[in-house]
């Protein structure tokens, strides 16, 4: 398909759709949510901080699903600082179009830059992440 | 063109050329304008009349004892009068300027809301407000110890007048504020029951015409409103200028809203008394240049006439329901029997942000999202919708450009 749908390719479409992160864990030490007041998207990350589970429960647009179900395959086995890298790297890549390859997946998300409006839908989930691992779980 | 829209009562393809933006191209694509609710296109008349202002008659106003500042101050004046007739309001005096209709709600719940509200007493707002009609009475509440009480909507997007007798029982309120036209649902509300029931329970009614003014003949002496406003940005004119209508005696008894020049009789360090409405509530140098472009506004819908203007976005909404219902998976929202030009609609499977983006792509903008209306999404069990608005620009083959990019972005994401 032209240009009109070049951002929802198969990868983000297919994230959208079958989420593989999707969900609370039974078990977590850290969370925290991300919410966009414009649309009323709303994501909920859920970590452990051992580094081997990040999942999310999502309420949006194809785009924030999708980076959501991306990122948590993204930084699986990362440690807080390498995450932290990880959330930058992504941004400028949303930001300039500029893909990574460091970045693998996630470059699907790189078409992303030509719509201002829709940088943050890309970027919730990685700004609850960050939250989250700074915000322990209270009980 | 469909044969479902009747022939227009005016000339469309002139109103447009009228529009230097319509000829515009979006990424390569013809622009389909589908988003005057948020803010209309001007008429070449607008951004002529500014210019000429400022190339051949500019000056501060109501302050200048020369040529320039008197000239100017007669056309920011006769602006006035300009929109007493739109509103066939009983004296220009009655027309206050402010930046738009968040400010004029504002000025009513600072000024009247202050000076006329005490502890105990109620406004009632209903369930399809904007926030601008929301905030200022939540902020009125907690500064000043009223109670904010919400009536209910049906489920067809209308006024539950069950709800509202309820909510007016115990006598305790003093204020209606009640959107004219919904910019969500599209519903005009019963603006002249409305205030018949106001007043028949003591209490005043501010009607919030941001979007009504636009569409249809508004006459504040028929509907009896105490309270009118709107923005000149939504009726073709430029951003920056807004109006209250207030009644003479109401006006009257309020106090001024902000400080400075040109709201004052006389100022001395001790004590400073207040001009008379409605330059007490102008203080400061107005937006001369935009109340200007109001007039011109003004003039280019007066011409064209709203029966036309009506009757062309009647048939506009009848064909866009018709057209979009056609699309599997796709619900519009409310069901009024009297509604305008708005229309606010999900599709399954797709988030309305999804859809704004895609249908961009095509040259087609519409507005996404909770269109200040928060509590009226929770209301519908949505977080958000997609909407398309029309002016009196809009063709019905734009409507169905739409209903084709709407078939199209249902191809990407499903």
């Amino acid at each position: 398909m032209s240009d009109t749908a070049e951002l929802y390719q198969s990868l983000i479409m297919d994230r959208t759709k079958n989420p593989r992160h999707a969900g609370k864990p039974a078990t977590f030490d850290a969370e925290a949510e991300g919410d966009n007041p414009m649309c009323g998207d709303r994501v909920h990350v859920y970590l452990r901080r051992d580094g081997t589970l990040v999942t999310h429960e999502s309420r949006g647009c194809a785009i924030m699903t999708a980076s959501a179900d991306l990122m948590a395959d993204a930084v699986k086995n990362l440690t807080p600082e390498q995450i932290a890298a990880r959330k930058t790297a992504f941004e400028a890549m949303v930001n300039t179009g500029a893909e990574n390859p460091e970045l693998g997946d996630l470059n699907a998300l790189a078409g992303v830059s030509e719509y201002r409006s829709r940088i943050k839908c890309a970027t919730l989930p990685w700004s609850a992440l960050a939250a989250a691992l700074q915000e322990p779980k209270h009980d | 063109m469909s044969a479902a829209l009747k022939i227009p009562t005016f000339d469309v393809e002139k109103i447009r050329a009228d529009f230097p933006i319509l000829s515009q191209t979006v990424h390569g694509k013809k622009l389909v304008f589908l988003d005057s609710a948020a803010s209309a296109q001007k008429p070449r008349a607008v951004i002529d009349a500014m210019v000429h202002a400022m190339e051949t008659q500019y000056a501060n106003v109501h302050r200048g004892l020369h040529f320039m500042s008197e000239r100017t101050s007669d056309a920011y004046e006769a602006v006035r009068g300009k929109v007493a007739t739109l509103l066939n309001a009983p004296s220009p005096e009655t027309i206050v300027f402010t930046r738009n209709a968040t400010e004029s709600i504002n000025l009513v719940a600072q000024t009247f809301g202050r000076a006329s509200l005490k502890s105990g007493d109620a406004i009632v707002i209903s369930e399809m407000e904007h926030h601008a009609n929301i905030v200022p009475w939540q902020m009125l509440r907690d500064s000043h110890g009223i109670e904010l009480r919400i009536a209910r909507i049906t489920d067809s997007g209308e006024i539950d007048f069950d709800s509202l007798e309820q909510q007016f029982a115990d006598g305790r309120v003093k204020l209606l504020a009640i959107t004219h036209m919904s910019n969500v649902l599209g519903t005009y509300t019963p603006a002249e029951r409305l205030a018949k029931f106001a007043h028949a329970h003591g209490a005043r009614i501010l009607l919030d015409g941001s979007q009504a003014i636009v569409h249809r003949a508004v006459d504040v002496q028929v509907l009896d409103a105490d309270f009118y406003v709107f923005s000149g940005h939504k009726l073709y004119g430029p951003t920056g200028i807004g109006v209250l209508y207030g009644k003479p005696e109401i006006l009257d008894a309020m106090p001024p809203f902000m400080g400075g020049g040109d709201m004052i009789a006389s100022v001395s360090y001790q004590k400073s008394t207040w001009a008379k409405p409605p330059q007490r509530f102008e203080a400061g140098t107005p937006a001369i240049l935009e109340t200007i472009g109001l007039g011109a506004a003004i003039d280019y819908v007066q011409h064209i006439g709203f029966p036309a203007i009506a009757a062309h976005e009647r048939a506009l909404t009848d064909h866009a329901i018709a057209t979009l219902s056609n699309i599997e998976g796709l619900k519009i929202l409310g069901t009024a029997q009297d509604r305008g030009g708005v229309i606010s609609f999900t599709m399954q499977n797709a988030h309305a942000h999804d859809i704004a983006t895609l249908l961009d792509r095509q040259g087609i903008a519409i507005r996404a999202g909770h269109h200040c209306a928060e509590p009226l999404m929770g209301r519908l069990g949505v977080t958000s919708t997609a909407r398309a608005s029309f002016a009196l620009y809009t063709t019905a083959a734009e409507i169905d450009a739409l209903a084709a990019g709407l078939t199209r972005v249902k191809q990407i994401l499903t």
